[in-house]
């Protein structure tokens, strides 16, 4: 889906969502009657498969910042499609790993402050990008054709120095390394897909209901077959650390 | 001539920080004999994926995590050990500081302190290791929101990059030493995407210069500067409990201001040493050679007002 279709589906009555240097901020109805105009719906995200860097992550971190400031517990979804970070020498100078860390803090405060977030893969995104945006809300949710990666297998094939016919091979039997939307949802970090032929907006709304309210993606990734350990190895670092 | 035996055996404080691993840096950096390791390595908790790479394991994972006491208090610690894999994030390793990070909720500790000496995600399990840094990132969030301060200490031969910088990003406070880097994108990786005309990672004072602990400490993107000996690291970690911020609103109101007013003060700058004239520094090249004494007096005379946004 577009980025225009997915604005759409969630907001037939119509929204107040731009995109501005492939930034999207801005916000529409959404649940209560309607009538009312009780229910509202922040929207920040990155749209275009650009990178993000310093001032695209300061920007969406200031727009998730007047929503908790506005308070009265306006959930904010994040819209995906993404590069990954912005790799230039400019950006890193700056403090990038302050920026990018500063946004994804920014939307773990919101959730903490009663703003439930809500990420929604719907295009590419990857690396730091992904850390600091969709990998930091409560729930992470995608769009059949989404392709998240940490990085692909090409660059995966330069680092370690294996043949790319290998990896493409493993990958079809592991997914803990490989690219793509399957591996990211056997690994617990991406919760659902939504189904792109009925409307968006009672499915976010039931996704924000149902969201856990604590981190579940470790015990996902083991159900899934993902991630085996992490969550049996989390569990018992508690257990030692609290002689449980 | 009158000569003197070389002490070739120093006190555990005096060593260097980079160039200790990462057991040896939580042994001098805690009280003594007060370290007790969680999942030690006796258990062999080894990666189940590297063998399918023809790799080989380390029976910690190359994350050691525990608890011990500093200066007399109760803390939890977490140390990468740079050696193994340049300290990378996969399924274990990131599994344990996780872990950790949720016992602080129950145990209460006086501080986690994150020992960082990591290269970032380690790509063969690239996946999971991902997944790890915004499960960290969310449980130190948690942590500090229950008022436990959250410590990083950055000196080691990895320096801390990709997902750990971030990770760093989400700390209370943090500490760098002269050999530590503070980044996302290393130079190599910089070089590879962009070119060696964007980045020339072989230009050792460029990396300094840029991703470097006084760099990260003028600009602010680091709280202390220490000298590159465990003792150091210890006498900072102990200073910044009791000065970690609190993780609210108003903290986060002011790292945007912080951070707003870096992009508009330095955006166009080309080069850190531009960045350091401009915060009032009359010999900025002089910067890279100074002792740690020198930059602290030189910190001190800055009019830059300390801050507590992170």
């Amino acid at each position: 889906m577009t980025l225009a279709e997915i604005l759409d589906s969630l907001f037939p009555q119509g929204h107040a969502v731009t995109v501005t240097d492939g930034l999207i901020a801005g916000e529409g109805p959404f649940g209560g009657d309607g009538a009312s105009g009780a229910g509202r719906l922040a929207v920040i995200g990155i749209d275009g498969d650009i990178p993000l860097g310093i001032e695209g992550a300061c920007h969406l971190a200031g727009r998730v910042l007047d929503v908790v400031r506005a308070g009265g517990g306006t959930p904010i979804l994040v819209l995906i499609d993404s590069d990954s970070q912005r790799m230039s020498r400019r950006d890193e100078l700056l403090g990038l790993n302050e920026y990018l860390a500063h946004l994804a803090k920014g939307l773990l405060l919101a959730d903490a402050k009663g703003h439930p977030t809500l990420g929604l893969l719907y295009g590419h995104s990857a690396a730091g990008a992904f850390i600091a945006t969709a990998l930091a809300t409560r729930v992470l949710a995608a769009l059949p054709g989404a392709h998240p990666s940490v990085m692909d297998l090409p660059s995966v094939a330069r680092v370690t120095k294996l043949p790319l016919e290998r990896l493409e091979a493993m990958a079809r039997s592991t997914s803990v390394f490989a690219p793509g939307l399957d591996n990211m949802v056997r690994t617990g970090a991406v919760q659902a897909v939504l189904d792109p032929d009925e409307p968006l907006g009672p499915q976010v709304a039931a996704l924000i209901a149902d969201a856990p309210a604590a981190d579940t993606r470790d015990a996902l990734g083991r159900d899934r077959g993902g991630r085996p350990l992490a969550h049996d190895i989390a569990a018992r670092v508690v257990r030692e650390a609290t002689g449980a | 001539m009158d000569w003197k035996p070389v002490a070739l055996t120093t006190s555990p404080l005096d060593q260097s920080w980079y160039e200790a691993s990462a057991r040896a840096r939580l042994a001098g950096l805690l009280d003594a004999e007060t370290f007790h390791e969680f999942i030690g390595p006796e258990q062999r908790m080894m990666s189940p994926h590297l063998p399918l790479f023809d790799l080989p394991r380390a029976f910690d994972d190359g994350m050691i995590v525990g608890r011990g006491r500093l200066d007399g208090q109760d803390v939890l610690v977490a140390a990468q050990e740079g050696r193994f894999m340049g300290g990378a994030f996969g399924e274990i390793h990131g599994a344990k500081l996780v872990g950790l990070l949720r016992a602080a909720l129950v145990v209460k500790p006086a501080a986690v302190l994150i020992l960082f000496d990591t290269g970032g995600v380690r790509l063969q399990e690239a996946n999971a290791g991902e997944t790890a840094i915004a499960e960290i990132m969310r449980a130190i969030t948690h942590v500090r929101a229950a008022g436990i301060p959250v410590i990083g200490l950055i000196g080691g031969r990895a320096g801390c990059y990709g997902g750990g910088g971030l990770i760093a990003g989400t700390c209370a406070r943090l500490v760098i030493s002269e050999g530590g880097r503070l980044s996302v994108s290393g130079p190599e990786v910089i070089e590879t995407n962009r070119g060696a005309e964007e980045f020339d990672s072989r230009d050792r004072a460029l990396v300094w210069r840029t991703m470097g602990g006084k760099h990260r400490r003028l600009l602010g993107a680091a709280d202390a500067f220490a000298d590159d000996t465990i003792g150091a690291f210890r006498a900072a970690a102990c200073a910044a409990i009791p000065a970690a911020p609190a993780f609210d609103l108003a903290t986060l109101e002011a790292e945007q201001a912080r951070l707003e007013s870096r992009l508009d003060r330095f955006g166009d700058a080309r080069d850190a040493t531009e960045i350091w004239g401009r915060l009032g520094i009359n010999d900025p090249a002089a910067v890279p050679g100074l002792t740690t004494g020198a930059f602290d007096a030189l910190l001190a005379g800055l009019p830059e007002a300390p801050h507590d946004a992170r």
